[in-house]
């Protein structure tokens, strides 16, 4: 069967779905990007993760070391970039769970949900860092 | 390494088919991947707020703070459904993306044991600092 199949499948143009380079960046579309590269990106923080609990496990040398490197300005961006990360990927994670149900799939309310995702996101992220942020400028 | 349904001289188009369907644990995954990331919600709210307001503090006050049993309970949780969540997500995210057979299977089975030697480490360490 695949033989036949192989050659006459080169006989004829096959219809192609259009080539991503056609597309812009609607919000949906960078949306669902974004909950796949923000899991991705969490997942490699969790090295971070792993390296305070062992170092604090280690004793206080290590520990002390591990805060060099988190409160340096490199490191704290780093800490926020991942708490910017979570939280949109949790308003994302919860909305793809009401989508699961179902409800609200549609172009209008995917839209909505999309620009309430981001709000959320820039919102909790400031509450999070309010109290650091006092501190800095205080 | 040459897969299963590989073209060779002596297979027969049946032999390359046969035995190549779902594994039959994908509606598993999915459910595993959903009730992770229900249980992730609350969790996260409290990780990522304390984590922040930790950041700075020195031994004594960190190892204070995570001898504390619902810090330690909630850390644990947080550990455990985290690592559970991320390796069933990156597996899809290979998938989807590798495509070289055998490069594939070996970064699947890596970033398992990857995540798995990571969180025993965390759970172990938390452990440690507790007790
Ligand atoms: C540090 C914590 C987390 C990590 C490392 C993580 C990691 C990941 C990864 C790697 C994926 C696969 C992405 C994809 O298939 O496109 C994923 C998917 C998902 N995550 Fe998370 N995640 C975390 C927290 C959460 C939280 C708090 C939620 C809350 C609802 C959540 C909800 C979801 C959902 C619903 C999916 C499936 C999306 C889909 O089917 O496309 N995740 N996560």
């Amino acid at each position: 069967m695949s033989s036949e199949m192989n050659s006459s499948s080169t006989s004829y143009e096959k219809p192609l779905s259009p080539h991503l380079g056609i597309y812009g960046w609607p919000l949906n579309m960078a949306m669902s990007i974004l909950h796949r590269a923000t899991g991705v990106a969490l997942s490699i923080g969790l090295i971070a993760l792993t390296w305070l609990l062992v170092a604090a496990a280690s004793g206080p040398e290590k520990y002390d070391q591990f805060m060099e490197y988190a409160t340096h300005p490199i490191g704290q961006l780093f800490l926020f970039g991942w708490t910017v990360a979570l939280y949109f990927h949790l308003f994302s994670g919860v909305r793809h769970l009401v989508w699961d149900t179902g409800k609200l799939f549609n172009l209008r309310n995917a839209k909505i949900g999309g620009i309430a995702v981001l709000l959320a996101t820039v919102i909790f992220t400031a509450l999070t860092w309010w109290p650091k942020l006092e501190g800095w400028l205080s | 390494m040459k897969m299963k349904w590989e073209k060779t001289d002596k297979k027969s188009d049946m032999a390359r088919a046969t035995g190549l369907g779902s594994a039959g644990d994908g509606t598993h995954h999915w459910m595993a991947q959903r009730v992770s990331a229900i249980a992730l919600v609350p969790l996260v709210f409290w990780a990522l707020w304390s984590v922040v307001n930790l950041v700075g503090a020195d031994h004594a006050a960190f190892t204070e703070w995570l001898s504390a049993p619902i810090n330690a309970i909630l850390m644990i949780l947080f550990i455990v459904t985290t690592f559970y969540h991320a390796v069933l997500g990156n597996q899809v995210v290979i998938e989807d993306y590798v495509h070289c057979e055998c490069l594939k299977i070996a970064k699947l089975i890596g970033q398992k044991l990857f995540f798995a030697a990571l969180g025993v480490a965390c759970a172990f360490s938390i452990l440690q600092i507790a007790l």
